[in-house]
């Protein structure tokens, strides 16, 4: 015990093992928080979610945080149902059993783009006379512009883009474009300010009711933008943490240790178990993995676990055997292993008691540098398409970016985030990896 | 008269097989060892010593061609047990050993204590803590302090190294032990140390040694008989006292001859040649090539003789 303080201490000694610590910790906290916040079933529903899920984001829209670095401010959405507090809901009974009913939608306006679109959705309740509903827009300079009226059923959308007569009121112009746009000034400019959308239904039934949600779709949204199915995107990197640190350390692990096992039984046993072993390696190395992998992901399940299962097993063979074994025949011949097995030492004993210690301070470092590699191996076999089909990872975001065209699009964040963290991380463990390799590797200790 | 004879080795032979032939380490050997006697093995490098020890103890390493003879252990030819009885019965348990180069037997990576302990665990079933105090009883025995049972091999100087090793092959209280060179690659002081443990343990304990070494004014003290190896086999057998101001056989005579003396005036002797290789070893007497005293009959192979006790390889004697 006091010799891993002590050697945690030797590799706190690095300022690169410091940060890329601090850094892997951060990862480890969002994992956690994200496992916590967004349990797994959770993330596979809003991934896999439609328009029911996610109908309220615009469409592949950068995240808010780009406001900072612009001088023309995009909006954000603005999402307004009956429960928030900006809208008022006033329902006077009338004669007959009818209701009038007035809905009114407030919001600041302070942006210097136009938004992407302007919907309500109306959800209304009666039995067989449907409620008359007249919709007006109220400008921050008091102008009252008259919108659409119609007879609301069960479940109606308006979208004002839609809306013909609209239209040509607006001399067509697009809604989104004229509603805000400031009068005074020549071209196309917001008018900054408070709008209100006001609402008059009409019910005719004692029971009848109208609600309504008002959605304002920005050209920002929230921490990580949206993609082209308007998920917001900080689910795929919040989950992608957690997914890229597990994939990349049980496969680093189950690597690593299998194939020191398999050396060490090797060299130790000898014989035929040595050389079917040395044989198999060769073969295992000369065999391609990237298409064995293509071909399991095609035939076989596409799921990160399975394909993880794959590389682990495709690479315990590996080059790791024929170094590890290097070190084992060096230490086999050493003599207390004779002495050892002079006392009486079993196989299984001396295997994991006398072997195996020996190459732990070769096997810290190859572990902590191996992780990375499995990180970025998810990663690419997600951008080849063969990301697991229901899981949200790096890999996926850029694979989705890719296939849509973000870079050609302008969608910088798109990639980058993704990418970005990507990149963190891989740098994070070889910073680590490199301070281990220095305080464990004998050759490497500086005297 | 048997019930005193605590190991008895006839015949014993031990063939390694290489690219060139058979190397005939051990070939034909035939001692005794009473109870709680100490044997000293002398002989120049490369006569098979280590490799009679190994035989002793069965630790063969894989290109054994012929490995045959019989040893009895109390009279039991432990020759007929199988390998894993005789790892679960005889070694350690009966007979242990102390390897050449004992220094470097501990595991860098365990503390001395545990791997003193170990033996213990893997032969008599004990559990850790009781193992570690059976350690600590043999660390009084060799004189190694008890706080070292926490330390790291590398962390004690040779002689220490040296102790823990001699207290390894003690712990599990065999009744014989093959100490193999125990004192090489260490300064006199330390040797006279170590020899002294080993008187020590001789009388508290009782336990027989077989002592291999090159340290014939050390080894004097200590030994009860002495075999004398030359080209895999033993060519004199006798008792100390008399083999160290008499020794019968020519090669004895000169080995003896070529330890200094602290008085007198006689300079150190040497033995002109090398010992034969073992991969064809001289017809007749494997010594007459170099011997002073040699004639024609040495071209045979001599018969052992019995002198007054003493056994000896030579036609001088028959």
């Amino acid at each position: 015990m006091s010799g891993l303080r002590r050697a945690f201490k030797d590799v706190m000694q690095f300022p690169t093992a410091v940060v890329g610590l601090l850094i892997i910790f951060t990862l480890v906290l969002l994992s956690i928080y994200t496992i916590v916040t967004i349990p797994y079933s959770e993330a596979i529903r809003l991934w896999r979610g439609g328009e029911e899920v996610w109908g309220d984001n615009p469409r592949a829209v950068p995240p808010a945080w780009t406001n900072l670095f612009r001088q023309q401010k995009l909006p954000e959405s603005v999402v307004l149902t009956d429960e928030s507090e900006l809208v008022g809901k006033q329902m006077t009974a009338m004669s007959d059993g009818m209701t009038d009913v007035l809905l009114e939608y407030t919001f600041d306006y302070n942006y210097d783009a136009f938004p992407r679109d302007l919907i309500v959705f109306y959800t209304a309740k009666y039995e067989s006379l449907a409620p008359y509903v007249a919709m007006f827009w109220v400008t921050p300079d008091g102008r009252e512009i008259r919108l659409g009226d119609f007879t609301s059923r069960p479940s109606q959308t308006y979208r004002f883009d839609q809306d013909d007569r609209l239209m040509r009121r607006l001399r067509g112009i697009q809604p989104q474009v004229a509603l805000f746009d400031d009068p005074e000034v020549d071209g196309e400019q917001p008018l900054r300010g408070t709008y209100t959308l006001r609402v008059e239904a009409l019910l005719f039934e004692a029971d009848a009711d109208l609600d309504a949600k008002f959605v304002l779709y920005g050209q920002v949204h929230g921490l990580a933008g949206t993609d082209h199915r308007r998920r917001d995107l900080s689910v795929a990197l919040l989950w992608g943490i957690p997914l890229a640190l597990s994939f990349g350390l049980l496969g680093a692990l189950g690597t690593s240790i299998l194939s020191m096992f398999i050396a060490a039984i090797g060299v130790w046993f000898g014989g035929v178990l040595d050389e079917l072993i040395q044989r198999i390696t060769e073969v295992n190395m000369l065999l391609p993995t990237l298409p064995i992998l293509i071909m399991v992901g095609t035939f076989q399940s596409r799921s990160i676990w399975a394909m993880l299962g794959w590389i682990i097993a495709l690479s315990i063979f590996g080059g790791a055997v024929k170094g590890y074994r290097a070190i084992f025949l060096q230490v086999k011949e050493a003599p207390y292993i004779e002495a050892a097995k002079a006392y009486g030492a079993g196989n299984a004993r001396i295997i994991t008691l006398y072997l195996i210690p020996r190459i732990i301070p070769v096997l810290i470092p190859n572990l902590v540098n191996g992780i990375p590699g499995f990180v970025f191996l998810e990663a690419a076999l997600a951008v080849l398409g063969l990301g697991d089909p229901v899981l949200p990872t790096w890999g996926k975001l850029i694979n989705d970016a890719h296939s849509q065209g973000a870079l050609y699009n302008g969608q910088y964040y798109w990639i980058l985030q993704p990418t970005v963290l990507l990149m963190l991380t891989g740098l994070a463990f070889a910073m680590v990896g490199f301070a281990l390799d220095r305080v464990f590797n004998p050759r490497l200790r500086e005297v | 008269m048997t019930d005193k004879i605590l190991l008895s080795v006839e015949d014993l032979v031990l063939h390694f097989r290489t690219s060139k032939g058979d190397v005939r380490a051990v070939d034909g050997v035939n001692f005794r060892l009473g109870r709680d006697e100490a044997v000293v093995v002398l002989g120049e490098s490369g006569c098979g010593k280590t490799s009679l020890a190994k035989a002793i103890l069965r630790l063969l390493p894989k290109n054994v061609s012929t490995y045959s003879g019989r040893v009895y252990l109390n009279g039991e030819d432990v020759m007929q047990l199988s390998d894993e009885q005789y790892r679960r019965q005889v070694r350690w348990l009966r007979m242990s050993m102390v390897p050449q180069a004992a220094m470097n037997s501990l595991n860098p990576v365990m503390k001395v204590g545990d791997q003193v302990a170990e033996p213990c665990i893997i032969h008599n079933g004990l559990n850790k803590e009781q193992a570690l105090a059976q350690a600590s009883k043999m660390f009084q025995h060799v004189g190694v302090p008890l706080d070292f049972l926490h330390r790291y091999a590398f962390e004690l100087s040779g002689g220490m190294r040296q102790r823990v090793a001699i207290a390894m092959s003690l712990v599990t209280s065999p009744d014989l032990i093959v100490l193999d060179e125990p004192t090489s690659a260490l300064d006199v002081l330390t040797q006279a140390n170590i020899f002294n443990v080993l008187k020590g343990i001789k009388s508290e304990l009782g336990i027989s040694f077989i002592l291999i070494t090159h340290d014939i004014a050390t080894s004097s003290e200590l030994a009860n008989s002495v075999a004398v190896m030359y080209a895999g086999q033993i060519v004199e057998t006798s008792d100390a006292h008399r083999f160290f101001h008499e020794p019968l056989h020519p090669y004895s005579q000169k080995l003896m001859a070529s330890v200094p003396r602290l008085r007198g005036h006689q300079e150190p002797d040497f033995i002109t040649g090398q010992p034969p290789s073992l991969l064809f070893p001289p017809t007749g007497c494997r010594f007459a090539e170099r011997c002073t005293k040699r004639f024609d009959r040495c071209s045979q192979e001599p018969p052992i003789t019995e002198q007054d006790g003493r056994l000896v390889k030579c036609w001088l004697y028959s």
